[in-house]
């Protein structure tokens, strides 16, 4: 006797839409959709998950592209890092394509997708503060039609996905202005961040948006230092601020991300550490939107 | 000998001081050729069958389980719920183990399976057969274990005074080493505590094995083992078999950097195998592979260095505690060469350094690259930047007025009396031009700190320069014996080497091919696979198969030449040393007589067996003195980092290295394995440290534990090859592997240091230890 089949996944559909996704998944709710696998692969060869079936996501071509709606960009959520990091896409959402470009080598931005970065919510995944800071948001499908919800509240916990339903479309503001993503890594080549910061400007709201990645379970907003670092920047002009003001975002950013700890206790070193990485990352990051 | 013996390599990346030399044509074949691996194509392809790629009809699966627990008592073990479970067909722990219950490389300390008591993370509780392997997994997840949770000790410098972790108890090895003076002091005196993490040897490929019984009550081990001999003895005794009943075959080697194939994985498999009298397949996952087999030994040095008003040393103290992990694997040995170089190749008249290796409950620590050696390297270089900052003497000069030479003494007593062209390797390095400095090339062709299109900012990185001089022993040390057996066999114009020296990637058999044609001019020379049913040839450890291997493949086949151009040479009414053989012709000295290889052997098989056996050495006394080693090997490495100060990224630029080599062998390999080496010491100097938190390892996995990538490894320029001749050594060459590793993290910490004015006492280097003022 032999116990080969039991372990093995059952059944694994490939649906050609959006349409059918959601339908294999309604027939199999233990189902799990797979895009690029690279993190729920290296889940299942840890033998941390063994789904008892996958709906792999790469054929469904409507998810796999982009289209323009009312001065928003709705990307699919089958978009690769591979093809947000290329010049193209860069004109549209520069701080998402520099983020993709710092995702990972070669061999995982080729296969990792935007929608798994999303729903695999890792505290480091690197598109998640960029889409924090353009408050962009989810078009979900599932049995009962579709529905948005902000990325913002997927990541917190506030509205999750239910039985059924796939991340189809990330909805973004195309906002036609300078954005910059910055990480910090231990080493040179391809590494997961120890923190990160993208920082958006929205010279039509006259806007500074900043999200902090790598430092918490999901990406940070530090909204005062946001308003504070808006009402200082000249924005029917040069948008330059003077190096004091760029080192005290840098510093606010820093203080409301990484907090003090209750009760007056010291941060240890490497917390500290952590502080002065965001603040200059912040610092830097808003140098050169605003540059 | 001649201090100017430098080679220059044509056709490769060496660097333009080395190319002055006129270029020589490079030979085809024999020593000095550039001759590639034999399986290099292969392993390229993907096609080579390493262990994990091994079949055997019929196969079952084993899947190991490990303590989650760093230290705990093993109340009880219930396996019938496993054993209940479709599939499984064996499952053994403690009880099942039917020989020697405990093992160990030195001493017998380690137990197959814990019993009773668990000493590490990871530590192996039971092995599982199934026939496929996730059920065999989730059969090891259905044992019950109960454990009862003890206090682990983590800080090696509580393990003196803490409950004894083991029979043995918690100290493995002390060394008070005193050399000269106690009463000397100096005009200067600098202190410093230093700490080196736990590096681990991270092969590409995981451990792997195939187990087959036999059907004489035996069982063949089909490992990537890199000392065959060893492991088959010692699984052996687990088995309660005689050595011949245990047959040990090597497949490739995945990547090793000391021994590998712990035999922790292969004498379950083996148990397994004979349990069940079906073959069995273990391959380990990466996190198993991380706790399962040894690390670098993690360091706590303190260092005191006395010196005169001109820099010159006078007297060294240090104390060096090594965290063994849970068992005593190869710690006392690492612990004699900490020792014994704790002064580096520089001259100190008087010397105290005391060194301890202790029992945790941390990982184990075994054999990794350059052991014991790189540890003190990073301190006492440390140390020599701490006394040149004080003196204001530039740190290459103050290295300089110490070095040593032949003839000076070791802090053990020992004279050096191999080659040891220190001063020349430090001149090299210090005189070879600086590379460019960014501001002449465009910014988008900065590669800044952090990386492309990364944080980095050009107006905060601070470039530095630092040095760092090295030296490491060759062969085993203190009295083991270093013997090693090889045959050469002829036939038809092609030879086979025989010889079970473990080739591990550090090229062994490309050297061994090219001995042959160098000795017996054929061209097609194969080296057979190897097994324990050939003689030993001992641990793929130290450089040692390119001395005393290599040795015994020239001796043999030097006896198979003999036998060749005997009867010629009676025949012509000469002595065998006057013909000579090249491309299949065996002429005479003066030319006149003459006749091919083919016709000379007409049909004949010839075969020798020789051994090489280096000089004795003898153990290090109560007080560290001995003449404990064979041969030393010498380099000097300058770093140039560029350092983001207000984020601590870290980038080594270009690494300018002269070492001492004896002679070249193989010039493409030689500058391979040093750019394999200074790699290695790259990633222990920035990011390699597998961090623990109460004895828990954190993150088992290549994310978590970061080695270096192409972009962090640095250009890396060969300066200077000196090649003096050792006499001792076979060819008179050195091994050069382990040297650019122990050297390597200290001229990165140098050169940190130079950028940023902080100590940098802690490898690796952590970003905030880099961080300083504008």
């Amino acid at each position: 006797m032999t116990t080969h089949a039991p372990q093995t996944a059952q059944s694994v559909t490939l649906p050609a839409s959006l349409d059918e996704a959601v339908a294999a998944l309604t027939a199999m709710p233990a189902a799990v959709p797979v895009a690029g696998g690279t993190d729920l692969m290296a889940a299942v060869n840890r033998g941390q998950l063994r789904p008892a079936g996958l709906v792999g996501l790469g054929r469904i071509n409507e998810i796999r592209g982009w289209q323009y709606q009312d001065g928003h960009a709705l990307l699919g959520a089958g978009l690769t890092h591979a093809r947000m990091g290329r010049p193209d896409f860069a004109a549209l959402i520069p701080a998402l394509a520099a983020a993709s470009r710092a995702a990972g080598p070669p061999q995982i931005r080729n296969a990792g997708t935007l929608g798994g970065n999303v729903v695999t919510a890792a505290p480091t995944g690197d598109s998640l503060p960029v889409l924090a800071a353009l408050e962009a948001d989810l078009v979900v499908v599932g049995p009962l039609g579709s529905r948005e919800i902000p990325v913002s509240h997927l990541l917190a916990g506030r509205d999750l996905l239910a039985p059924g339903e796939l991340v189809a479309f990330v909805r973004v503001p195309l906002l036609h202005a300078p954005q910059v993503f910055l990480k910090a890594t231990g080493r040179t080549g391809p590494a997961r961040a120890s923190a990160s910061v993208a920082v958006v400007l929205d010279p039509a709201r006259r806007g500074v948006r900043c999200a902090v990645g790598a430092v918490a379970p999901m990406p940070l907003r530090p909204l005062e230092a946001e308003r504070w670092i808006a009402s200082l920047v000249d924005w029917d002009n040069d948008r330059a601020l003077a190096p004091e003001a760029l080192t005290a975002f840098g510093e606010y950013v820093a203080a409301a991300c990484v907090p003090d700890p209750p009760g007056g206790e010291q941060l240890s070193p490497a917390v500290l550490h952590l502080r002065r990485t965001v603040a200059t990352l912040a610092r830097r990051a808003l140098g050169r939107a605003l540059s | 000998m001649s201090s100017d013996a430098t080679t220059a390599i044509p056709a490769l990346p060496f660097a333009e001081a080395a190319g002055a030399a006129p270029e020589a044509e490079a030979p085809r074949q024999g020593l000095g050729a550039s001759l590639p691996q034999a399986d290099a194509r292969a392993k390229a392809e993907g096609t080579f069958p390493y262990a994990s790629d091994l079949w055997a009809e019929g196969l079952l699966w084993a899947a190991i389980l490990r303590s989650p627990h760093a230290h705990a008592r093993i109340v009880s073990v219930d396996t019938s719920a496993a054993e209940a479970m479709p599939g499984v067909r064996a499952v053994v722990t403690a009880a099942d183990v039917p020989g020697a219950a405990t093992y160990g490389r030195r001493v017998a300390d380690r137990p197959v399976f814990a019993d009773g008591l668990v000493r590490h993370h990871g530590e192996a509780i039971a092995a599982i057969a199934a026939d496929h392997p996730d059920t065999a997994r989730l059969a090891t997840a259905a044992i019950v274990v109960e454990y009862e949770l003890l206090e682990p000790v983590t800080d090696p410098e509580k393990a003196f005074a803490a409950e004894p972790l083991h029979p043995d108890g918690n100290l493995i090895r002390h060394i008070p080493l005193s050399f000269g003076d106690p009463e000397a002091t100096g005009e200067v005196v600098v202190e410093g505590l230093y700490r080196v993490g736990r590096q681990d040897p991270a092969p590409i490929g995981a451990e792997a094995g195939l187990a087959v019984p036999r059907p004489d009550g035996g069982v063949e081990l089909y490992t990537a083992s890199t000392d065959p001999h060893t492991d088959r003895d010692l699984a052996a005794a687990c088995f309660g078999l005689t050595p011949d009943q245990v047959k040990v075959v090597v497949t490739g080697v995945p990547g090793a950097t000391g021994d590998r194939e712990d035999p922790g994985f292969q004498i379950p498999l083996g148990l397994l195998a004979l349990r069940t009298g079906c073959p069995v397949k273990l391959t380990a996952t990466r996190e198993e592979s991380f706790l399962g087999h040894a690390h670098r030994h993690p360091t706590l040095l303190r260092y005191r260095h006395h010196a005169d008003a001109e820099g010159r040393l006078v007297k060294v103290e240090a104390q060096i505690l090594l965290d063994a992990g849970a068992y005593a694997d190869s710690s006392s040995e690492s612990l004699a060469a900490a020792v014994a170089f704790a002064c580096g190749p520089y001259v100190v008249p008087h010397a105290f350094v005391e060194g301890w290796a202790v029992r945790t409950n941390n990982p184990p620590s075994g054999h990794v690259r350059g052991e014991g050696a790189m540890q003190v390297c990073a301190a006492y270089e440390a140390q020599m930047d701490k006394l040149a900052g004080r003196l204001g003497i530039d740190p290459a000069e103050l290295r300089m007025r110490n070095v040593m030479a032949t003839g000076d003494l070791l802090p053990t007593g020992q004279t050096v009396t191999c080659p040891a062209p220190v001063a020349e390797l430090l001149a090299a390095v210090r005189d070879f031009p600086l590379p460019a400095l960014p501001k002449d090339t465009p910014e988008e062709d900065w590669l800044l700190p952090g990386g492309p299109e990364g944080a980095g900012e050009p107006g905060a990185v601070r470039r530095g320069v630092g040095y760092a001089l090295g030296m490491v022993h060759m062969l085993g040390a203190e009295g083991t014996d270093e013997v090693s057996t090889a045959t050469v066999r002829v036939l038809d114009g092609v030879a086979t080497v025989i010889c079970s020296a473990v080739d591990t990637g550090s090229g062994f058999s490309t050297l061994a091919r090219q001995i042959v044609q160098e000795t017996l001019g054929v061209d097609e020379v194969h080296v057979a696979p190897v097994d324990t049913d050939q003689p030993p040839a001992g641990a793929a450890t130290h450089g040692r198969h390119t001395w005393v291997s290599g040795g015994a493949v020239e001796r043999a086949a030097k006896m198979v030449r003999t036998q060749l151009l005997q009867p010629l040479a009676h025949k012509f009414g000469m002595s065998t040393e006057l013909l000579q053989i090249s491309d299949g012709k065996i002429t005479s000295y003066d030319g006149v007589l003459s006749t091919t290889v083919a016709e000379e052997m007409n049909g004949k098989e010839l075969w020798a067996t020789a051994q090489c056996r280096p000089h004795p050495t003898e153990p290090l006394d109560e007080s560290g003195q001995g003449d404990a080693f064979v041969g030393l090997a010498f380099c000097a490495i300058r770093a140039v980092v560029d350092v983001d100060i207000e984020l601590g990224a870290v980038r080594v630029v270009e690494m300018a290295v002269a070492q001492d080599v004896g002679r070249i062998l193989n010039p493409a390999q030689l500058a391979t394995r040093i750019e394999a080496g200074v790699t290695q010491g790259v990633g222990a100097a920035l990011t390699e440290n597998l961090r623990t938190a109460r004895g828990l390892v954190r993150h088992p996995d290549l994310t978590g534990y970061a080695l270096p990538t192409s972009l962090d490894a640095p250009d890396i320029r060969i300066v200077k090859l000196v090649e003096e001749r050792d006499v001792v050594a076979p060819f008179g060459a050195k091994a050069a592997s382990a040297v650019p590793v122990v050297t390597s993290p200290a001229a990165v910490a140098a050169a940190v240091r130079a950028a940023t004015g902080r100590p940098v006492n802690r490898l690796p280097i952590r970003p905030q230890a880099a961080v300083a003022a504008p």
